[in-house]
């Protein structure tokens, strides 16, 4: 029993730092349609920001600062927002496909200075003992639960502001019509850039509170087919556009991902060596299902009825 | 001397990336997405000319052409299956498709020939010189290959029905439409000329180097760099785009620790894209 609501706390956590990288995207490719294929990045420069700023000092990499956990989280926002800013300036004004290219460009980079960087990121051996949340309590995994979810709901009630604000409509005529958008008057690439700047944030973010909870990262977290492919899956699947559908896809495939695991578990042991793979073709597969038979995932992305003006009517 | 060597490296560098980025360029012109599959697609070759060469102990002259030839007829099955279903989306969908696509062949090659490290052939080979530079007999095969593809892929260009309705299609869908070409059979067309040089170009960087299941994965940014850095829907760019991608991965080992030689190619269309998004050759840049 105590097990089991162990691993219901493990889980929940998890799907929290989805449901964080999930709402990221939205505001990216949701909201405003420009597709990240470098998701892992953001999230790794987050997660070693935090990591390099709150860790105690260690001379097997740069740092650690032993600053505040807040200090962390908000360096890992501010750092990922700059890196999303620089390659946006370059590619946002371009057609969405190159943006696509561009930011796997970007991943492979960050990927490379995380492997053979050893003076700043601690190269392969990565960082250990990063400050937790909540330390030496007892209930101490509930605790970060608690912290995590709260972070989600920030994040979220932030996403809701910006979905019904003008700035949230900005982006969806930006989305659909760039031409209509830009001849009322949008400037569309700055539009385009604070959007892109403000998911990698969250993003960041996200890998701040996966860096804090875990305690431990090394460049193996970061590998694209968990913190891209997943989240883009998650996305997809809770509904584009949609903050509700991005947490529901988020906690629905990170249970069918956690679901494969036991699945495979019990399968003959020449598999289970595989078992990687085969989750990876079983996730692959599903992204084709939702695409061919529900596209617009569970929850459809429906923005906000027009504001009505009552005087004027 | 040493610079001649890194042009010789280059050139072996180029023909892969080359022969990869013809069939990105041509799936990019005439469907409209960025194929993220595609290195993948060079992977799948790699290991089916595995199985057929190693595994079935068949001569490679046979192994070579039978990898081209079922890399192509799994890049139409997926294009049957899926990516059809699409043409009538926005074309992100294709390429938020093809993503998984590429996830699919990667897990897949995985289970089927496990994730070590593979060999075409394991016994050491020393390098061979002449006058004063080194090179493996299997380098000169992968030049000379991918140079006996690109003349038949001119010749079909530019001489024969489907060709020229290809080259229509890649400069302009709507205009090719309009003309009465069959976009269908150009689409097939498409996939069997990117799929069996995807096929050859992933033997030749298995051969260079060696077989892993994500070997696709990381050339893929050196293929669509040199399909931008040509011009989308620019066969012929995306040869050249190949080599000069090919021969700079390998010059800028003077200069850069050969740690970071994959982020080359995304300095060179970071830089192209900044000052000329067209391409070399005046692509489609919207």
């Amino acid at each position: 029993m105590e097990g089991l609501l162990a691993y219901l706390v493990f889980f929940l956590t998890f799907a929290g730092i989805y449901a964080l990288l999930t709402l990221g995207l939205n505001v990216q490719w949701g909201y405003t349609g420009m597709l990240n294929v470098g998701i892992a990045a953001f999230f790794a420069v987050g997660a070693y920001t935090s990591a390099i700023l709150t860790a105690a000092p260690n001379p097997a990499h740069m740092g650690g600062f032993g600053l505040p956990l807040v200090v962390g989280f908000a360096g890992a926002m501010l750092v990922a927002a700059v890196l999303a800013t620089a390659i946006g300036a370059i590619t946002l004004n371009l057609r969405s496909d190159y943006l696509a290219i561009a930011s796997i460009g970007i991943a492979e980079i960050v990927r490379l200075v995380l492997k053979n960087e050893q003076w700043l990121t601690g190269g392969v051996r990565g960082i250990t003992g990063i400050p937790r949340p909540v330390q030496g309590t007892g209930f101490d995994g509930p605790l970060i639960l608690l912290v995590v979810l709260g972070l989600v709901g920030v994040v979220y009630a932030a996403n809701e502001r910006a979905y019904r604000a003008p700035w949230g409509r900005v982006l969806r005529a930006i989305r659909d019509n760039e031409t209509a958008a830009r001849a009322m008057g949008k400037n569309s690439l700055a539009f385009r850039l604070q959007a892109f700047a403000f998911g990698a944030a969250v993003m960041g973010l996200a890998g701040a509170t996966y860096a804090n909870v875990i305690g431990f990262i090394s460049p193996e977290a970061f590998d694209p087919v968990f913190a891209t492919f997943l989240v883009w899956v998650m996305l997809i699947a809770g509904g584009s556009g949609n903050n509700r559908g991005a947490l529901l896809g988020a906690l629905v495939i990170w249970g069918v991902w956690s679901g494969t695991e036991f699945a495979i578990n019990h399968l003959p042991e020449a598999v289970v060596t595989q078992a990687g793979a085969l989750r990876v073709l079983l996730i692959g597969v599903l992204l084709q299902i939702i695409l061919v038979l529900r596209p617009e995932g569970l929850l459809p992305g429906r923005p906000p009825p027009p504001i009505v003006d009552d005087q004027r009517r | 001397m040493e610079l001649l060597q890194l042009l010789l490296y280059g050139c072996v560098l180029g023909s892969i990336v080359a022969l990869g980025a013809v069939g990105v360029s041509l799936t990019f012109g005439i469907l409209g997405f960025a194929n993220f599959a595609h290195g993948d697609l060079m992977a799948l070759g790699a290991y089916v000319a595995f199985l057929v060469y190693v595994q079935l102990a068949l001569p490679f002259w046979v192994a070579v052409p039978l990898a081209m030839a079922v890399t192509a007829l799994v890049a139409i099955a997926f294009d049957r299956v899926l990516f059809r279903r699409f043409r009538t989306r926005a074309p992100v969908i294709l390429l938020i498709s093809s993503f998984g696509v590429a996830l699919i062949l990667r897990s897949a090659i995985q289970l089927i020939w496990g994730p070590e490290t593979l060999l075409y052939v394991t016994d050491l080979q020393i390098a061979e010189r002449w006058l004063g530079l080194r090179y493996h007999e299997r380098q000169l095969w992968i030049v000379g290959g991918t140079v006996l593809l690109v003349v038949l892929l001119h010749l079909f260009l530019a001489h024969t029905r489907p060709g020229q309705a290809m080259r229509a299609m890649a400069d302009n869908p709507t205009l090719a439409r309009l003309c009465g070409i069959d976009t269908e059979r150009v689409v097939l067309w498409t996939w069997v000329l990117g799929g069996g040089l995807a096929a050859f170009a992933g033997i030749g960087l298995a051969m260079d180097t060696r077989l892993q299941p994500d070997m696709g994965w990381f050339i893929l940014l050196a293929v669509f760099a040199a399909a931008i850095l040509g011009g989308i829907g620019k066969p012929y760019g995306a040869i050249v785009g190949g080599y000069v991608i090919g021969i700079v991965m390998e010059f800028s080992t003077v200069v850069l620790p050969a740690n970071y030689k994959p982020v080359v190619p995304f300095a060179i269309m970071v830089a192209m894209l900044l000052f000329r998004p067209t391409g070399l050759f005046a692509g489609r840049s919207t």
